[in-house]
Formats: C-alpha cells, sequence, structure tokens
C-alpha cells in the first residue's frame, strides 16, 4: 500500500455493551463484552489525546448506553479537554434533568437521541422495554437547554408506516437534525432479518414523505436517510471506505475498522493498552487488510465505481456471499445478487386471497430474537 | 429563502470552530466543514450580533477587489446554505 494514508476523522467509542434495551437490531456483535473487559477512564483519555494528535475531529461516545458508564462527566471533559468534538449516541433511558445539565455543563456538544418508533407499543415491542414515554420527557427537557439535538428514528417494517408521526414528535422538539436510520443486516438485526425487512411498496412511500418533509422543514430541520441496501442498485461505501475514515474503539479496546469486522474470520485488532492509535491506524493488520485494491475481486477491480463504493461492506459480503474480499451482493453487478433479488421477491410477492405482506406483518407479531445484557 | 439582511446571525447550538493541524474547520453534529479565506471570515462574524448586512459590508471591504455584487450574492448563498445544513440561525 504505497498510497499516502488520509488520517481518521472520526473515533467511534463503545463505551460499554451494557444497556437497558434490548433491540432486536442492535449493531453489537452477538458476543456482548462484560462490564469487566471495559477500559477504565484513564486508558480511554489516553485515546482521546492520541486521537486528537492523529487528527480526528469528532467522537461518538455509543455503546451499549454510554450513560450506563459511571465516569461519563470526566470522559466528556476529557474528550473536550483533548480538542475533540463530541457527540453522544442514547437512548436516553438513563437521563433525569439535573443529570442532563451536567453532561453539558461537562461539554457536550450534540446528543442523538435514538427512538424505537412513534409509539409506546412499537418502542416496547423492539426494545423489549418500556422506554418511548421516557423519551418524550427527555425532549422538553431538552426544550430548557443549549445543545445540539438529533432524533435518530430506526426504521425497519415494523415502524416503517410511521413516519408522519415520527415527524410531528421531531417537529414539536428542539431537534435541529432527524435521522430515518433503515436498519443495516449485521449481528442482531441479522438474526432477525426476515421481520425487519421492509416491502417495496412501503420504502417507496416513506421516500415519498420524507422528500416532501425535507422540502416543508428547510431551514428548521435537516433530515437525513439511510436506505436498506438490499433495494439499492449499488452498494454504500461502507464507513466511508475501509481504513479511511473512522476508527472503532470496543469496550475492551480493541481497534475495528467498522462494528462487525469482528466476524471475519482469522483477522487480528490491535488493542490500544498495547499500540498507540498512530501504529493501529497506519500498520495494524486489520486496518491495511481491506485498503488499496489489490484485495478485490472481479468485478471491482476493473469497475469505474471501485473508487466511489470500495465494493460495498466487507462484512456484508462475508454475510452474504461468504468471502469477505468478495464484491457486496447487493451490487446488481455482483454474481450473487440473485441471491438478495429472491429474498425481496419472496418479501413482496403478491400472495393472491392472502393478504398483503405489509398488513400480515402489522397483525401478527412476530418471533423476536432480543439482544440480552452482558454481564 | 433569502435571508432577512437585518436579521443577525448566531451559530447553532452544538456548533463551533475548531481546528486541527492549522486548518479551522467548522464543527457540527457527525460533520465538519473546512473554511478558508472567505468562508471562514463569514462564519467567525456569525456570533449573535452581525446582522447579514454587516457581513456583507465587512467581507465587501475585505475583498474590495472582487465585484461587490458577486461577494454580496455569494455570502447570501453561503449563509443559506449553513441554515439549511442547520450549523447557524438567523435572529
Amino acid at each position: 500500500m504505497t498510497l499516502p494514508l488520509n488520517n481518521p476523522l472520526a473515533l467511534i467509542v463503545e463505551l460499554t455493551h451494557r444497556c437497558p434495551l434490548h433491540c432486536v437490531y442492535c449493531s453489537n456483535p452477538l458476543e456482548l463484552a462484560n462490564r469487566s473487559e471495559e477500559l477504565p477512564t484513564k486508558i480511554w483519555s489516553q485515546v482521546f489525546q492520541q486521537a486528537a494528535q492523529l487528527g480526528v475531529l469528532q467522537v461518538d461516545f455509543t455503546g451499549g448506553e454510554p450513560l450506563t458508564r459511571p465516569d461519563i462527566l470526566d470522559l466528556i471533559l476529557s474528550a473536550r479537554t483533548a480538542g475533540l468534538y463530541v457527540n453522544l449516541i442514547t437512548s436516553g433511558m438513563p437521563l433525569d434533568q439535573a443529570r442532563l445539565a451536567k453532561l453539558i455543563e461537562a461539554g457536550l456538544d450534540h446528543l442523538q437521541l435514538s427512538f424505537q418508533g412513534a409509539r409506546e407499543q412499537t418502542a416496547q415491542e423492539i426494545s423489549d422495554t418500556k422506554s418511548h414515554a421516557h423519551k418524550l420527557r427527555v425532549l422538553e427537557w431538552l426544550k430548557k437547554v443549549r445543545v445540539a439535538v438529533t432524533l435518530n428514528f430506526v426504521i425497519h417494517r415494523r415502524n416503517i408506516d410511521q413516519i408522519e408521526e415520527m415527524l410531528q414528535i421531531a417537529e414539536s422538539s428542539s431537534a435541529t437534525r432527524i435521522e430515518f436510520a433503515n436498519v443495516q443486516y449485521y449481528g442482531w438485526a441479522f438474526a432477525n432479518r426476515e421481520n425487519l425487512l421492509p416491502t417495496r411498496a412501503q420504502l417507496d412511500r416513506s421516500l415519498e414523505v420524507i422528500k416532501s418533509a425535507e422540502t416543508r422543514l428547510r431551514g428548521k430541520i435537516r433530515i437525513e436517510s439511510v436506505v436498506p441496501d438490499y433495494y439499492a442498485k449499488y452498494p454504500k461505501p461502507c464507513m466511508g471506505g475501509w481504513g479511511r475514515k473512522l476508527m472503532l474503539i470496543t469496550p475492551s479496546g480493541d481497534a475495528l475498522p467498522c462494528h462487525a469486522a469482528k466476524i471475519i474470520p482469522d483477522l487480528h485488532f490491535a488493542n490500544v493498552k498495547q499500540a498507540s492509535l498512530r501504529e493501529i491506524w497506519n500498520n495494524s493488520e486489520a486496518f491495511q487488510k481491506f485498503r488499496g485494491e489489490s484485495w478485490m475481486q472481479d468485478p471491482c477491480k476493473s469497475c469505474d465505481r471501485r473508487t466511489i463504493d470500495f465494493g460495498g461492506c466487507r462484512c456484508q459480503a462475508l454475510l452474504l456471499a461468504g468471502d469477505p474480499a468478495a464484491t457486496d451482493p447487493v451490487c446488481t453487478l455482483s454474481p450473487k445478487r440473485r441471491k438478495i433479488d429472491t429474498l425481496l421477491a419472496n418479501l413482496n410477492a403478491p400472495l393472491g386471497a392472502q393478504l398483503a405482506p405489509a398488513t400480515e406483518a402489522a397483525l401478527i407479531k412476530p418471533t423476536w430474537l432480543y439482544r440480552p445484557n452482558p454481564a | 429563502m433569502t435571508p432577512d439582511r437585518k436579521s443577525r446571525v448566531r451559530l447553532a447550538a452544538g456548533c463551533r470552530l475548531g481546528q486541527n493541524n492549522h486548518q479551522q474547520v467548522l464543527l457540527m453534529p457527525e460533520r465538519a466543514l473546512r473554511l478558508n479565506g472567505p468562508s471562514l471570515e463569514i462564519v467567525q462574524r456569525c456570533d449573535g450580533i452581525h446582522s447579514v448586512q454587516q457581513i456583507i459590508l465587512e467581507l465587501q471591504q475585505i475583498y474590495s477587489q472582487a465585484d461587490p455584487e458577486k461577494v454580496e450574492s455569494d455570502i447570501l448563498g453561503y449563509l443559506t446554505l449553513l441554515n439549511d445544513q442547520r450549523a447557524l440561525d438567523f435572529e
């Protein structure tokens, strides 16, 4: 790899895998880290210093639920002292009004609050926890403080028909940004995939509603939406390319190019307890593995789009094609695309005398694999 | 929609100037914009005190060699863009 390396711009920090919710689409790996493995405050502080020196601009505190860390105020202070912009990705469950004020006082720049739906019943089904009412309370508290607010609605078949209601919640809050984040199929979401994929009709309708809202809310709320890539023609440039823009640190300090990378076999991940962020970014096996183009297969290696989407997602290629170096099968140019087409065809098949899938799904409660809380 | 020229311009909550390796940036939720020359001059004046009109006048003075109408339309365009991104508010 002789191309000059750009420095990472963002550091995603999984502070813990502990969480009060049990969402069926959680992006954490199926093997959750125990509390005993979590890095102490001191090591995280060193990581933030190293990140800023490396050119990182932003840190995302996530998890699990980052607010379950008793040292969260020290962590925010430490990240700000290092010169980083601090994003907090939270369910809001451990918040009260006093705690929120302290987070902001410590230097929190941006709070992203997750929503599992627009209704308590949906939130309860998806997270196996009574959670929606508390989030609405958090929105009221947020109106009284000065911090950037994003509402992140995780979208799938069970709540994609609630977009208008979600917009109402957002518009009566102080949020200046909304993310409609269609579920991506890894980890827990992959296990629950059959019950999460929306139908094409549902997806098309949701895009119309979102498009019209974007226009209506211009200058008031910025809307970003991510479509489920099974329905796309070309794959997403996952993470902005492997080892190009982002670095993720797990609760025990392993450095990953993305959330799901540990599913890739025969790949060793460096740990921040043993190596500096600079060494890890520049030289570690995991980060070097899919940089450049020498690892690409056909059709990627001669495709004009390889500098746009880098062949898509390595983890998805492993999950769907059995090979992390393969073309991401969501790409219509992939020889394995047929597998996705069949899956979508079955989901979207007109059923004659039977109910349309969306109606049937709305009536029948699926059997879910809920994400547990680790010890 | 063109902003009201008398309105004051202020960076939105959670949006602030930062720098890394001598590069000035505008930091906002999950994004950073590089600021150089005119864009830096504009954003530095989004302090809740300067009005749109004042920013235009001051930049026309700084960039006195440039066509003042172009400076004005560039500024209005840039401020609108940042407002659409929710990086600033007109008050």
